[in-house]
């Protein structure tokens, strides 16, 4: 196991929703899948969000929100991401996102967005695909 | 390669992730940018947090550093969890803890896996701890993985070992065994408000009783009641911690356990080195093959094997 790289993830959830079963259960999945992925629990700002991104040395940050504030926060993300100089970091969102938001997000830099019913192996899968 | 240690030493926050993920992932360049940063540490103090799954280990590292904090000193964590043993991969949970320490940008989070290691630590826990060290943090603070009775590395590598303990979790036997009990300068007895803490302290300090009965001890190590998530005995637990800093900076323990620490390391990378070296010649060699047959029918023994291998690639004789 050792003397290898492994995809790190950063699962977060900005903004104020209450629950958080779908990001725990992605944790589990990501980690499943062989990666190791921080998970930074609940109400997370965009800034502590890629501090946590900067210091972890993060390929992936996935982005979980189900309360709407989705076209507020992502695009904050990717856009302090780049600040940083950490451009090359995958990030990918899900929850609840109705469809006419996905073309504005995927333009602000969303690599993709994962709603309900995605199959777990297809953000697995995108994700070895598209990381760094 | 160079750039990132010059960034490092300039005060980087990126050139210190990348670095750790470097020397993380055992890239090939990692010995030698380690022996370009070494001149730069020996100035950091590391203090360990160890004790069982769930006593709190993730929120007292959060206090303690917030206190440190407001003492304008640096910190850098380095947050262990483990990994699976089926797939590899590792669920890091402790920045959930570290909610405070996590938006201040003088403290430096990093969450490391396992991978496959033993002990407590994950493999470049030391190594890590050199680049903290080098990019100018005052204290680097390792927290292990939740431990059980004989995960005690954290002992060898930091210069104070805490053991977090909780109440639940066993009677008086359980204090008076061998393993992490034995390694703690000082005991932080957490989760305080609940039933049971006093008698946990109690039964700790018996332990501590019993030692100075058995055998020589020069440092009395201190129990500290603390409830964590309400921020308190956390200064109590500071200042005991920098009691025992005291104390080991005055008897010159400090500069002796560093020494033996030295020492260790030197031999585990000697080790290592060794073992590199020749086990990159046996591909070569394509009558290993043919060995292992051999022993397998019995025709000859794998210890004097062993014995000639080695002899033949140092071309020593004994």
């Amino acid at each position: 196991m050792a003397g290898e790289k492994r995809i790190k993830v950063i699962m977060a959830k900005p903004g104020l929703d209450g629950h958080d079963r779908g990001a725990k259960l992605l944790a589990r999945v990501f980690a499943e899948a062989g990666m190791e992925v921080v998970y930074t629990g609940l109400r997370q700002t965009p800034e502590m969000i890629v501090d946590a991104a900067l210091q972890e040395d993060a390929d992936v940050v996935g982005l979980s929100s189900l309360s709407g504030v989705h076209n507020y926060f992502f695009p904050r993300v990717v856009e302090l991401l780049k600040e940083r100089g950490l451009d090359d970091v995958l990030v990918v969102g899900g929850g609840i996102i109705p469809e006419e938001d996905i073309t504005g997000l995927k333009e602000a830099g969303v690599a993709a967005i994962f709603g309900p019913g995605t199959k777990t192996k297809d953000i697995v899968g995108f994700i070895e695909k598209n990381v760094r | 390669m160079s750039n990132l240690i010059t960034e490092l030493l300039q005060g980087s926050v990126r050139a210190m992730a990348r670095l750790i993920t470097l020397v993380e992932s055992e890239d090939g360049r990692a010995l030698e940018l380690l022996g370009a940063i070494y001149p730069h540490t020996g100035k950091a103090y590391v203090l360990g947090i160890t004790g069982s799954p769930g006593t709190g280990k993730s929120t007292l590292t959060d206090k303690i550093t917030s206190l440190l904090r407001s003492e304008e000193q640096t910190v850098g964590i380095i947050a262990v969890d483990p990994s699976s043993p089926f797939t590899g991969g590792a669920l890091l949970g402790d920045r959930i803890r570290m909610q405070r320490a996590s938006g201040d940008p003088d403290v430096f989070i990093r969450s490391m896996a396992t991978r496959g290691n033993l002990g407590g630590l994950a493999r470049a826990t030391t190594d890590v701890i050199k680049i903290m060290d080098a990019f100018g943090k005052d204290w680097v603070i390792v927290e292990t993985v939740g431990v059980g009775q004989d995960e005690v590395d954290i002992a060898k590598t930091a210069d104070t070992t805490v053991v977090v303990l909780a109440p639940g979790l066993g009677d008086i036997i359980q204090s008076m065994k061998a393993g992490v009990m034995e390694i703690a300068d000082l005991y932080a007895v957490n989760k305080a408000d609940r039933s049971g803490a006093d008698t946990l302290a109690s039964e700790v300090s018996l332990r501590l009783q019993q030692d100075s009965q058995i055998k020589k001890i020069s440092w009395q190590p201190p129990v500290v009641k603390t409830v964590a998530v309400d921020d308190m005995g956390t200064d109590s637990l500071l200042d005991a911690i920098k009691r025992h800093r005291n104390f080991l900076e005055k008897s010159g323990k400090l500069v002796s356990g560093r020494r033996e620490k030295t020492r260790q390391e030197m031999l585990s990378l000697l080790k290592e080195e060794i073992s590199r070296r020749v086990l990159e010649k046996i591909p070569g060699d394509g009558g290993f093959e043919a060995l292992i047959d051999d022993i397998l029918s019995h025709k000859k023994d794998p210890y004097s094997c062993v014995q000639e291998i080695v002899r033949n690639l140092f071309s020593i004789s004994d």
